[in-house]
């Protein structure tokens, strides 16, 4: 119990710090670059979005600081991240509210399945040290050494343009509704196969090496040979013995590693033109959309610390020893 | 070399009197003698070289327009030119500076953040330590590529050493953990407790106790921040964050992708900037493993061949890890 309420907290204060992050950004920033966005579109925006901009970004030299804080989170508190400038006037919580489970779909199908095929196959590298599989390790290495998105454009040259196999951007085919039916359902999952894909290859590798090293470790253990000696099948004492310990700080550096992976795949998704939300920050930047800009950012860090808050759930029911910490 | 063979022959009167600082120096250069961190070195040691010199040695001014557009790798243009005729190979050797610059850059900064925070967290302990905690953890948490990409999204001109600075500050988190974790088990370690029972002052203890022992661990973070930050710097010259006139490798991608490289079947184009950035980023990496194999001796063994093993007459099985000596092997 101990451990959930600590790491409560400190999710409490990452949350915190990251919309201070936000709020303090604008601040520092030199140059204005909101007030004369606002100048030109003057008159198109009404008051009440123009007064949420104004004070999302800083622009009322009125208030105090302190005040300009208490209101800024009074503003996130109703769920008011301003007006888009780009998707005008649509608020900026709406545009995201439609990408964000495109993208959510996507990282989170992508990385069970990384982290699965990455676990699996490190396992059985690190058990059978000294065969032909130590060669895969460079070659993973290789694919994580790549910046993502080159291999997303990569992988677009080869599948989508000379093989023909997957459409080269988007999330569905255009000419569909959406809609729940078996044929739009078969349409998403042909046009994220190949996002899906590369960012699965360029993740698993952290994966296969992590494990690796721990099944080094792990087998070397004295109960590992106690269970060899026993006589139990190779298969259990891998699986049973071995594994099994091994894959607790493979969760661990999975919390780590979200961010890292989350990173990834919004760069993935700018490659792809794929409508989540990294295409959509991509868009923003592009455009000089800043309230959509700093609304994905929060967006973003909220998404990782709750999926951070589950793996940590997931570890303590893995491990008894951090329920019996307390 | 000459000369200490030739006096090692003439005052040789016992075998151990020459061979002490002969295997102290191959004990030294161990690090080196592994092929894996020596590949890593010699590729990151020719990238600094063109890094210097790339400027000079171009062919090509990179922004010299030419009446040959989107050709295809020619003698003229070893490696094509792009949508305005501009040679592509010019580009990534005027590229390499900066791309090198910011790597390093970033990398010494969030190193020199890293050392400061972890240590001093793992040295002092106690509240001190717990908020130094916090805020690396805070950092380690929240998405970095988004944290680069907000920041430098809203400034107005982002040049090489700005975003150098900006991955510092945000990429700086996990050497501080691994340097805390690391100091704190120092911390009470015999040699410590004795420096501290002479009397020596607090910054005495950290810089000639501690920081010694921590060298590996900052190498092989120092190292994986500048992947990091080569990477990141490429993304966002990619995605159009930061100045798209300046050249680095993620410039040329820029403007391939702008100008639809992929749908016009111009590999040229983006196939070799992308090749620079994964053999760099694997000598950075295979440096890495280097280090890693010289700390930890188990994996080490794990890194030879099968063959290599099986000629040594090991047979890496569970119940225990061969743990190898490189010295010994060279001496045969």
């Amino acid at each position: 119990m101990r451990f959930v309420v600590r790491r409560g907290i400190f999710y409490l204060i990452t949350a915190w710090a990251a919309v201070t992050i936000n709020f303090v950004l604008p601040r520092l920033m030199p140059g204005d670059p909101v007030a004369a966005l606002l100048a030109k579109s003057q008159g198109q925006i009404d008051s009440s979005a123009e007064d949420a901009i104004r004070l999302l970004f800083g622009l009322d030299q009125d208030a105090s600081i302190w005040q300009q804080y208490v209101d800024y989170w009074g503003l996130l508190l109703h769920g008011n991240l301003g007006v888009s400038f780009m998707n005008f006037p649509t608020p900026v919580t709406e545009v995201i509210a439609q990408s964000l489970p495109w993208t959510v779909g996507l990282v989170g199908i992508a990385t069970v399945i990384s982290f699965t095929l990455g676990t699996l196959v490190g396992m059985g590298i690190g058990w059978r040290r000294g065969t032909w599989a130590d060669g895969l390790l460079p070659a993973t290495t290789f694919f994580s050494a790549v910046p993502y998105f080159w291999l997303g454009l990569i992988a677009i040259a080869l599948f989508s343009v000379t093989l023909g196999w997957f459409p080269a951007s988007g999330s569905y085919d255009r000419s569909m509704i959406p809609a729940l039916t078996p044929e739009f359902a078969g349409s998403v999952i042909r046009y994220g196969t190949l996002p899906a894909f590369t960012i699965v290859l360029s993740s698993v590798s952290g994966w296969i090496l992590g494990m690796r090293n721990m099944m080094v470790t792990v087998s070397s253990e004295d109960y590992v040979t106690v269970a060899q000696a026993k006589g139990l099948p190779e298969r259990s004492v891998v699986v049973g013995y071995a594994a099994r310990n091994a894959i607790l700080p493979q969760m661990s550096s999975f919390t780590l590693a979200l961010g890292f992976i989350v990173g990834g795949t919004l760069i993935m998704e700018m490659v792809f033109s794929y409508q989540g939300i990294g295409f959509l920050l991509y868009q923003a930047v592009g455009n000089h959309d800043y309230p959509l800009m700093q609304g994905c950012f929060l967006v973003i860090t909220l998404a990782v610390l709750v999926a951070n808050m589950a793996a940590d759930v997931i570890y303590a029911v893995l491990d008894p020893r951090t329920r019996q910490e307390g | 070399m000459a000369t200490t063979t030739t006096t090692a022959v003439t005052t040789t009167p016992t075998p151990d009197g020459a061979g002490t600082p002969a295997i102290r120096r191959r004990q030294r250069l161990l690090f080196l003698r592994n092929a894996k961190a020596m590949t890593g070195l010699v590729i990151i040691g020719v990238f600094a070289v063109l890094a210097v010199i790339g400027p000079w040695i171009a062919p090509m001014d990179p922004d010299a327009l030419s009446s040959d557009v989107l050709s295809p790798p020619s003698a003229a243009h070893w490696l094509g030119t792009d949508h305005l005729g501009k040679d592509i190979l010019s580009q990534i050797m005027v590229g390499t500076r900066g791309v090198m610059i910011v790597g390093f850059t970033a990398g010494i900064l969030a190193t020199v953040i890293g050392v400061l925070v972890g240590v001093t967290a793992g040295y002092i302990g106690g509240a001190g330590d717990e908020a130094l905690s916090a805020l690396s953890n805070v950092f380690l948490v929240i998405p970095q590529l988004p944290l680069i990409i907000v920041i430098a999204g809203q400034l107005p001109s982002a040049g090489g050493l700005t975003v150098a600075a900006v991955i510092a500050v945000t990429g700086w988190a996990w050497g501080a953990r691994v340097l805390r974790a690391q100091t704190l088990s120092l911390r009470r370690r015999d040699f410590v407790e004795a420096a501290r029972a002479n009397g020596e002052r607090t910054w005495r203890i950290l810089t000639a106790e501690i920081l010694p022992n921590l060298t590996a661990i900052i190498a092989a973070g120092f190292v994986g921040t500048v992947t990091f930050a080569v990477i990141s710097q490429i993304t966002l010259a990619f995605i159009g964050v930061t100045s798209v006139s300046d050249w680095n490798w993620g410039t040329i991608l820029f403007w391939a992708q702008q100008n639809q490289a992929l749908a016009r079947g111009a590999w040229w184009w983006f196939a070799p900037a992308g090749l620079c950035i994964a053999l760099l980023g694997m000598g950075l990496t295979l440096v890495n493993f280097g280090i890693d194999e010289f700390v930890n001796p188990r994996l080490r063994s794990t890194g030879l061949h099968a063959r290599e093993l099986r000629r040594r007459g090991i047979r890496p099985r569970i119940g225990f890890t061969p743990v190898v000596h490189e010295a010994e092997e060279g001496r045969r």
